[in-house]
């Protein structure tokens, strides 16, 4: 006879975007079942419908702080779907430019900010590594943020230069970007990208970027792992604590993949099992039988069995991980492949964000020396009165789509995916958990935690952002 | 200083952009950049360590007076659906309305500040549509806390307005409040250290704004207010005048001023890119200036344009250089 599991109820869950409360039914000191719930309305769906589709422009971005740019350039691209406006190669760099540093950003954001701090809490103390650990990552006092909360914070010029500011710009439109740049502005662009990659390989990596983005398997992490001493480089030491701490066996989620391909360096598609195939948006469906809503669009606070404001997108009927590592891994990435061969953890995912930063830095120093100062960057997009339009993008999180229906130059419909809608979905009408809800299960859980630090773990692990989970 | 200027950061119904732009403050980030003077976070949903259980008890001390808060930050509309329940946003972990938390602790609270538009005035989730039925914390009849409401130290809500606001509104206002006690407000609650400015102070299309040399699309150098919506002539901010992310505005990056430290500005009755007018002339002039003049101005100046101010106004790089003397003869 099996104890009846005791109930946990975790929130508020900070260091997170936005607000997330986790119910774990826990017994025999592990996590039975859980119920992952978004408890914030804001109708950002019901906020678009009935307005000019340009202004999709100025609202959608502000559906999230932290992927402003990234519901822009979903906002922009179903314009341009509908429009067919051909966009000029300045004015695809330097969306690329914008929308890489805000993935850029965030990565570097989420690792030393929101998730390494629990690595300092006192239940690691006598961990080998927890002196190091505490020193870079105590929230509000370590070194890393010291350091490199300054460096993001003049990474972010970037912003300043092309979009005017960050969060919530107006520079990416369908047809180009508001910003030429000009020869001395590309210079400027460079010496911005310069002291960024200086301050990430002096304390993140303690080594070249080019290194960090070739390694291509588990085999080639865990020797440059060894390779130094766990102080040196701040990803070096989250090697070392997960090692230590299993992190490679916690929090597994389901074995399925999707992408919407960024950047034209990692092309779209889904993975299943480990056999890839391509993406098809019509195979996306929103399962609302656990979400406080009535339709797409009309919540209802009441609705009996439901437990979340997120709705549980489906593809074929069946969850999907989304973030760097399904990025990687579906554009074939060796080392994803490697770290993830049944499904995500906790340590993929937290590695394959630091060597795709590696990665974006160094594509981005490209980027700029290709724009053409003096050439066109924006072409007049007219203005869309009826018909249909998809915008793909991966945000830093994974897959963000954007769906514009419009008709008498109104928008009669707006639907929104976001990322951590997949990952953080509620259950669907045949019981299916989400991603998150999926991968909480066995997580172990000591006797007198309240908050168990190993679902935090697993929680901060895909990087969610619940503003726009519940735009 | 000795005791520190304590603050609680809460998120409402809000975007966490606020947070965001004030992470990248001074460029030394948010912590540190309110460390400089004496300020202290009890704790901040993005960058504090406590969750769970451990935060609830931070707050609970806070509504029940047991700490001290200065100041109490809330950032993002307090959203009031549905039928005044406030259930669209509830406290994780608490079975309360978010909303019951802010009232309880900006009772408490030396000072409440509301950081950016949405806690101000409602801001984007305060539509025409309003699904959540989010009102500012203390603006018109609806405001949350009422108009009565004011913080222990004698001041009605504090309103850091703008979609983000500039961090160093943020920064210089919390600084002020923890220097002096107090700060200087306009009437609808925004520190007059911004708000006594124009966005159109500084706009580096100056001379494209005296000529009325308007860009005509996205990315043309004119001046925007003619033709793509430019609101900066009536916008408080000083956003001109001190640079965004190091070096931009939103004029600087090619993009019109969308009036976001304005109640309302989320329902232009237009499309934000594009001006409104009446036959021919932009509904929204400045407000100080009689309306003849400027219309007579205008006209004027269009007439003294000089090709070169013309020709670079529809071009997104500068495609005719100002003209230089020619260099004196030498004998």
């Amino acid at each position: 006879m099996t104890a009846k599991p005791t109930r946990l109820i975790m929130g508020p869950f900070n260091r997170v975007e936005g607000d997330l409360e986790v119910s774990l039914d826990v017994s025999a000191g592990q996590v039975q079942s859980a119920r992952v719930t978004a408890p914030l309305y804001r109708g950002f769906e019901q906020i678009l419908a009935g307005r000019p589709p340009e202004d999709a422009l100025v609202i959608a971005p502000r559906i999230c702080g932290i992927c402003s740019v990234s519901q822009s350039v979903a906002a922009a691209r179903a314009i341009a779907a509908i429009a067919g406006a051909p966009m000029p190669d300045n004015g695809r760099l330097v969306t690329d430019l914008v929308l890489a540093a805000e993935n850029a950003a965030d990565h570097l954001t989420h690792f030393i900010l929101f998730f390494m701090p629990d690595f300092a809490r006192p239940v690691y103390a006598g961990r080998p590594w927890f002196r190091a650990a505490q020193t870079r990552f105590a929230a509000q006092g370590g070194q890393a943020g010291q350091s490199l909360v300054p460096a993001r914070a003049r990474f972010l010029h970037l912003m300043g230069l092309l979009a005017g500011k960050w969060p919530h710009s107006l520079a990416v439109q369908p047809g180009g970007v508001t910003k030429g740049v000009d020869t001395s502005e590309r210079i400027r662009l460079l010496g911005i990208l310069a002291d960024f990659r200086a301050a990430l390989e002096t304390t993140l990596f303690a080594d070249r970027l080019e290194h960090i983005a070739s390694l291509d398997s588990a085999q080639t992490l865990d020797a440059w792992a060894d390779a130094a001493p766990l102080d040196q480089g701040d990803f070096r030491l989250f090697l070392h604590i997960a090692r230590d701490l299993e992190l490679d066996r916690l929090g597994r989620g389901p074995a399925r993949f999707i992408s919407h391909g960024s950047f034209g360096l990692w092309p779209a598609g889904i993975v299943r099992d480990g056999v890839p195939a391509a993406f098809d948006p019509a195979q996306v469906s929103e399962d609302l039988s656990h979400a406080w809503m009535d339709s797409p669009t009309r919540p209802d606070a009441d609705k009996p069995g439901a437990y979340s404001w997120c709705k549980a997108p489906r593809l074929d009927g069946t969850t999907m991980e989304t973030g760097a590592l399904a990025r990687q891994w579906v554009a074939g990435d060796p080392l994803a492949r490697s770290l993830a061969p049944q499904g995500g953890t906790v340590a993929a995912r937290v590695i394959m964000r630091l060597v795709e930063l590696a990665r974006l830095v160094v594509a981005m120093e490209g980027w700029v020396r290709d724009i053409r100062p003096g050439q066109q960057f924006c072409v007049e997009s007219p203005l869309p009165l009826r018909g249909s339009g998809l915008g793909l993008v991966e945000a830093a999180r994974g897959a963000l789509s954007h769906r514009l229906t419009c008709d008498g130059g109104i928008i009669r419909d707006y639907a929104i995916i976001a990322p951590t809608t997949w990952n953080f979905s509620p259950r669907d009408r045949d019981g299916n958990p989400g991603p998150l809800e999926q991968a909480l299960v066995g997580a172990t859980v000591h006797e007198d935690e309240t908050s168990p630090v190993t679902v935090q773990h697993i929680v901060r692990s895909f990087d969610p952002c619940m503003v726009c989970t519940v735009h | 200083m000795s005791t520190p200027f304590s603050i609680l950061w809460l998120q409402a119904g809000s975007c966490g952009g606020c947070t965001m732009s004030a992470l990248a403050a001074d460029d030394v980030g948010l912590v540190q950049a309110l460390s400089r003077f004496g300020i202290r976070l009890l704790w901040h949903p993005s960058l504090s360590e406590e969750t769970g259980a451990d935060a609830l008890s931070i707050l609970a001390d806070c509504a029940g007076g047991k700490t001290k808060v200065d100041a109490l930050c809330v950032e993002g509309a307090a959203l009031t659906g549905p039928h005044g329940s406030g259930r669209f946003q509830m406290m994780s972990g608490t079975a309360l309305p978010l909303i019951h938390w802010i009232k309880a602790i900006a009772a408490q609270a030396e000072h409440v500040v509301a950081v950016g538009s949405c806690a101000a005035f409602g801001g984007i989730p305060a539509t025409e549509a309003n699904p959540t039925d989010a009102v500012g914390l203390q603006y018109g009849d609806t405001g949350l806390l009422g108009p009565d409401f004011r913080g222990r130290a004698g001041l009605p809500v504090i309103n850091i307005a703008g979609c983000a606001p500039h961090p160093g509104w943020l920064i210089e206002t919390l600084a002020e409040l923890a220097l002096s006690g107090s700060c200087a407000l306009d009437s609808l609650g925004r520190p007059r250290s911004f708000a006594d400015h124009l966005a159109h102070h500084g706009c580096s299309r100056n001379e494209f704004y005296e000529f009325k040399a308007s860009a005509a699309r996205a990315s043309d150098r004119g001046c925007l207010m003619e033709n793509l919506g430019c609101k900066a002539t009536q916008a408080p901010g000083d956003c001109n005048i001190r640079r965004w992310n190091g070096f931009g505005s939103c004029t600087d990056g090619g993009y019109t001023c969308i009036n976001c430290t304005s109640p309302g500005f989320q329902d232009p009755g237009a499309p934000f890119q594009e001006t409104a007018k009446v036959a021919g002339i932009p509904v929204g002039l400045p407000v100080d200036m009689p309306k003849a003049w400027f219309v007579a101005l205008a006209a004027l100046s269009k007439s003294a344009t000089p090709k070169r101010v013309r020709a670079n106004a529809h071009a997104d790089h500068v495609v005719i250089p100002p003209a230089r003397l020619p260099p004196k003869q030498s004998s």
